[in-house]
């Protein structure tokens, strides 16, 4: 057993060990949900192809959701994985909540924690030890210039609940996310992801991105603002779908007028009919429970062919607006978000797009006016002109300022056949589960503004 | 932490590294949030371990743990000796334990009230009042009153003998209101990106205090739904200091990150337009702009006495009269650059690895009245609360967003307009400052949420500013 695994299976005992205990001694009238998130990682941040910094990151922590008489509050600690010490720490906390419930004001919408399915899903990977992954990883950068991140190990989430439900989820995953740049400052993104690390398929991977950066040693051709019929890659689309996880899809935002959608449920406006995003569970890589263990389906579908059809929905919007829970987090954004395939082939894309951008990635998205919908953020990496469905040269990086009515509406003019995982490599909360199946689109004109 | 005894743990670790450090970490933070007159978050979270760092063969390596027995800070200090014993074979930069040097004090945050001054329930109820001052029209959909308490313990030993202890209160307060009448929705809050943070205590949950800013907001939100949309011109800006917030934050503060200009960020954040020859050349705004770096202001909200390498806290120029003196960079930049820095060498938390972060930066006031900024202009836009942010990799193009704005027209202040943005290039841009409020102007600010580093780091920072003037910005409104 890897120390991942041996530190993972710890800690799932621990856990059940210590909701034994705490759910078992609880009063008549009070209600428990104890959620568990932690991970065991390894990093090492690369820059210029060489080790800046490297090191293991152990983190665990655990969150009651206490009930009691209509009231609630939640309460986090760190999760050691040593049996004694979790225990009293989360005893104490408990404590702390029950002093605290008392005093505050009744909550309408509270959830109390129901009987419902249980599961246990763990994912074993084949990782590169964490003594041997420089050796595998810089030799095959020697002589470019790359920056980066290396991230790999065991990441885990759990809940349990006073009404007897239990879930736990784990699996073992790895990604380097990394830039090529050229002398003249041009560059180049990928990701090369998994769970189970093969030394010829990396460095492949690493050969294909030498070759890709060859073509951004061209002169750059220097973009106007203006309108361009525009090729987005999938990872350029990805950041346009995770978009709508932040005040977009959630019930709750659409109720309280923070959403970007509000005008396809007010006003009836829809997208593009080549538009179908969906919240999709299937492929197994993210847990289908939320911090409460409420199951999701494995298969939601959002916005099909251009209409709104679902929101995400928690439990509590539910409640306080009289809808259907589609047992959403509490935050309701998205967790495993696929965008359809469409029916252009990817090797037509050029082709089809003819004269204008092809824009592999985009950075620093934001609302710039949330319920019109527009978005504004920048091109990075590699970006082309492209004349009569041939590459020309790499383009200057350009502020873009559009609404998701345009480009994912009434400018939406292909959708690739292919679809691709962009996987989510972020890292603030610790890292992250799966991440979001996008294919490739093309739009009849984007804006470009500075 | 008071069954834990650091430097007996330092002391009894057992690797052949050239230097290693503790830094312990315990962090309690409570949210409360009252949302339409009900409790919509009552939560309170603790999060408490230790970073082992170990210096071998000029390389760094680290391991974080949740656990503080001897045995677990043993093996985290044996895998970060491994981490950097593997790592020194390719490692960027060979470092000494001059970039770690002997530092030994103490910082504690200045406050009235501890955070047990006030229960939970008393805090429900003080918000459960702000929640319902921003009920001042039935166009008012959605109201929010926020609250956040941050209790920080900070311990770092060294096998050089570092030995700091820090202790921080920081609380962040905040409403919003959103507004809507037929399709016109306006969202309205206290100072944007919950500005209102503060290295303080209790004492800034002042009720009276709080419901007034409260009734302002909701007076403004509605304003906002009949007001005509921001003009799309170019012509003169005036933004208050809860904007110049995040105009500093962004094409100031980041771009002048020493590890930035390094290219350690290149493949998340980005790069910087400032190169290292840019120190003691560059004239990056007019003569108006000073800007320092000061964790010394003892309210604001990123002030510390050390950083996380040890470094003492100290204020610096970093733009004076516009010409760019220094860099944000601390004592590991500074060594591999030559480049005079500050100590901002900062991490997140225990579980991340320390890294130069912009902490209170600064812009110093001028001379000139509020009355005489807006008399000045004869046709221009007033710009409050950031509420869109958005720059390029290289911190040049940007475009931000305000909640609330204002015509200016011959000299005085005229009717509201309604989702005012901007765009423009950051050293055109401070060139183009032309007027700078004096200290009746000024007015500091801060947030919880400014994101970094891989991997991701969410750290808290400080900016205050005068209200400032610039000249021929592009501006425009919303979706038509």
């Amino acid at each position: 057993m890897t120390h991942n695994q041996s530190y993972e299976k710890n800690m799932e005992q621990v856990f059940n060990n210590v909701c034994d205990k705490v759910l078992s001694d609880l009063r008549n009238d009070e209600h428990l949900t104890i959620s568990m998130k932690g991970e065991r990682s390894h990093f090492i941040r690369l820059s210029k192809a060489r080790v800046r910094q490297a090191g293991i990151v152990c983190d665990a922590d655990v969150g009651l959701n206490f009930i009691e008489n209509g009231r609630s509050a939640w309460g986090g600690v760190t999760f050691s994985g040593n049996k004694e010490v979790d225990t009293q720490r989360v005893i104490s906390e408990l404590e702390r909540l029950r002093r605290e419930v008392s005093q505050l004001p009744e909550d309408p919408y509270v959830i109390i924690p129901k009987k419902g399915d249980s599961s246990r899903e763990v994912y074993k990977g084949n990782l590169l030890s964490e003594a041997d992954v420089v050796d595998a990883l810089l030799p095959a950068i020697h002589g470019v210039d790359l920056a980066g991140i290396y991230a790999s190990g065991v990441i885990f989430q759990g809940t349990a609940n006073s009404a007897g439900q239990r879930h736990w989820f784990s699996t073992e995953t790895f990604s380097f996310d990394y830039s090529l740049i050229t002398p003249e400052e041009k560059m180049v993104k990928s990701t090369f992801a998994g769970t189970s690390w093969d030394q010829s398929r990396y460095e492949k991977k690493i050969k294909q991105s030498k070759r890709e950066i060859k073509i951004m040693e061209q002169p750059v051709k220097k973009v106007k603002p203006g309108t361009y019929r525009t090729c987005f890659g999938p990872a350029a689309v990805a950041d346009l779908i995770w978009m709508f996880s932040w005040e977009g899809l959630g019930e709750g935002d659409i109720q309280q007028g923070k959403s970007a959608l509000i005008k396809m449920r007010e006003e009836g406006k829809t997208l593009s009919p080549l538009l179908t995003l969906s919240e999709d569970f299937r492929d197994g890589t993210v847990p289908k429970f939320n911090e409460y263990g409420e199951l999701s389906s494995d298969y939601i579908p959002l916005i099909l062919k251009g209409k709104l059809v679902n929101t995400l929905i928690s439990s509590r919007t539910a409640k306080e607006y009289q809808m259907k829970s589609n047992y959403a987090p509490e935050e309701e954004y998205q967790r495993s978000p696929r965008m359809a395939n469409g029916t252009l082939d990817k090797d037509d894309l050029l082709k089809e797009l003819g004269t204008g951008l092809y824009l592999s990635n985009l950075h620093y998205l934001n609302w710039s006016d949330n319920i019109g919908g527009r978005v504004t953020g920048m091109t990075r990496y590699a970006c082309f002109w492209v004349e009569n469905g041939n590459i020309v040269s790499p383009i200057n990086n350009m502020r873009f300022d559009d609404t998701i009515y345009n480009f994912f509406g009434n400018q939406l003019e292909e959708v690739s056949s292919n679809v691709e995982l962009i996987p989510d490599v972020s890292t603030y909360e610790g890292r992250q589960f799966g991440g979001a199946y996008v294919p490739a689109i093309l739009v009849s004109s984007f804006t470009l503004t500075l | 932490m008071k069954d834990f005894d650091i430097h007996r743990s330092l002391n009894e670790i057992d690797v052949n590294a050239e230097w290693v450090g503790l830094r312990e970490v315990r962090e309690i933070t409570t949210h409360r949030i009252i949302r339409d007159d009900h409790p919509q978050s009552n939560v309170t979270s603790t999060t408490h371990g230790i970073m082992v760092e170990a210096l071998v063969d000029g390389q760094f390596g680290y391991c974080s743990v949740n656990r503080l027995d001897q045995e677990s800070i043993q093996e985290a200090a044996e895998k970060a000796y491994i981490q950097a014993k593997e790592s020194a074979k390719y490692s960027l930069f060979k470092f000494t334990t001059d970039s770690r040097p002997k530092s030994v004090g103490t910082h504690e945050s200045s406050y009235k009230l501890t955070a047990d001054s006030i229960s939970p329930g008393e805090l429900n109820n003080i918000l459960l009042k702000v929640c319902n001052a921003l009920k001042v029209s039935d166009k008012i959909v959605s109201r929010e009153s926020y609250g956040r308490i941050v209790d920080s313990t900070y311990r770092f030993v060294s096998s050089n003998g570092s030995d700091i202890h820090q202790k921080f209160m920081l609380v962040t307060t905040d409403c919003s209101a959103t507004a809507q009448e037929g399709n016109i929705i306006q969202r309205r809050t206290d100072a944007g990106l919950r500005g209102r943070s503060y290295q303080m205590g209790m004492e800034l949950f002042d009720e009276m205090e709080l419901i007034q800013r409260a009734k302002r907001v909701g007076k403004e939100v509605v304003e906002l739904l009949t007001a005509e949309e921001c003009p799309t011109e170019t012509t003169t800006i005036v933004l208050t200091p809860d904007q110049m917030m995040l105009q500093i934050h962004e094409s100031v503060g980041h771009a002048l990150e020493l590890d930035r200009i390094l290219g350690d960020e290149r493949n998340y954040a980005g790069w910087s337009f400032v190169r290292p020859g840019d120190f003691g050349s560059l004239q990056y705004g007019s003569s108006l702009m000073n800007i320092v770096f000061d964790p010394t202001i003892q309210t604001q909200f990123a002030s510390y006495g050390f950083d996380d390498g040890g470094m003492k806290a100290e204020k610096e120029y970093i733009i004076k009269n516009g010409l760019l003196v220094r860099a944000l960079g601390g004592r590991e930049s500074q060594i591999r650059t030559g480049i005079p820095g500050v100590a901002n060498l900062r991490a997140s938390s225990w579980n991340r690895a320390p890294i130069d972060r912009m902490a209170n930066l600064n812009l110093e006031p001028g001379d000139a009245t509020f009355n005489e900024i807006i008399g000045s202009v004869e046709r221009g836009v007033f710009m409050e609360s950031n509420r869109s942010w958005s720059i390029d990799d290289y911190r040049i193009k940007f475009q931000f967003g305000c909640e609330y704005g204002k015509l200016i027209e011959n000299g005085e202040i005229t009717k509201t307009v309604r989702n005012p943005n901007y765009r423009a290039k950051t050293i055109p841009f401070w060139h183009s400052l032309k007027m700078i409020g004096n200290k009746d102007t000024f007015g500091i600010y801060g947030t919880p949420y400014c994101g970094k580093g891989e991997p991701n780091q969410t750290i808290r920072v400080g900016h205050a500013s005068p209200v400032c003037l610039f000249e021929n910005i592009e501006v425009f409104g919303g979706v038509s």
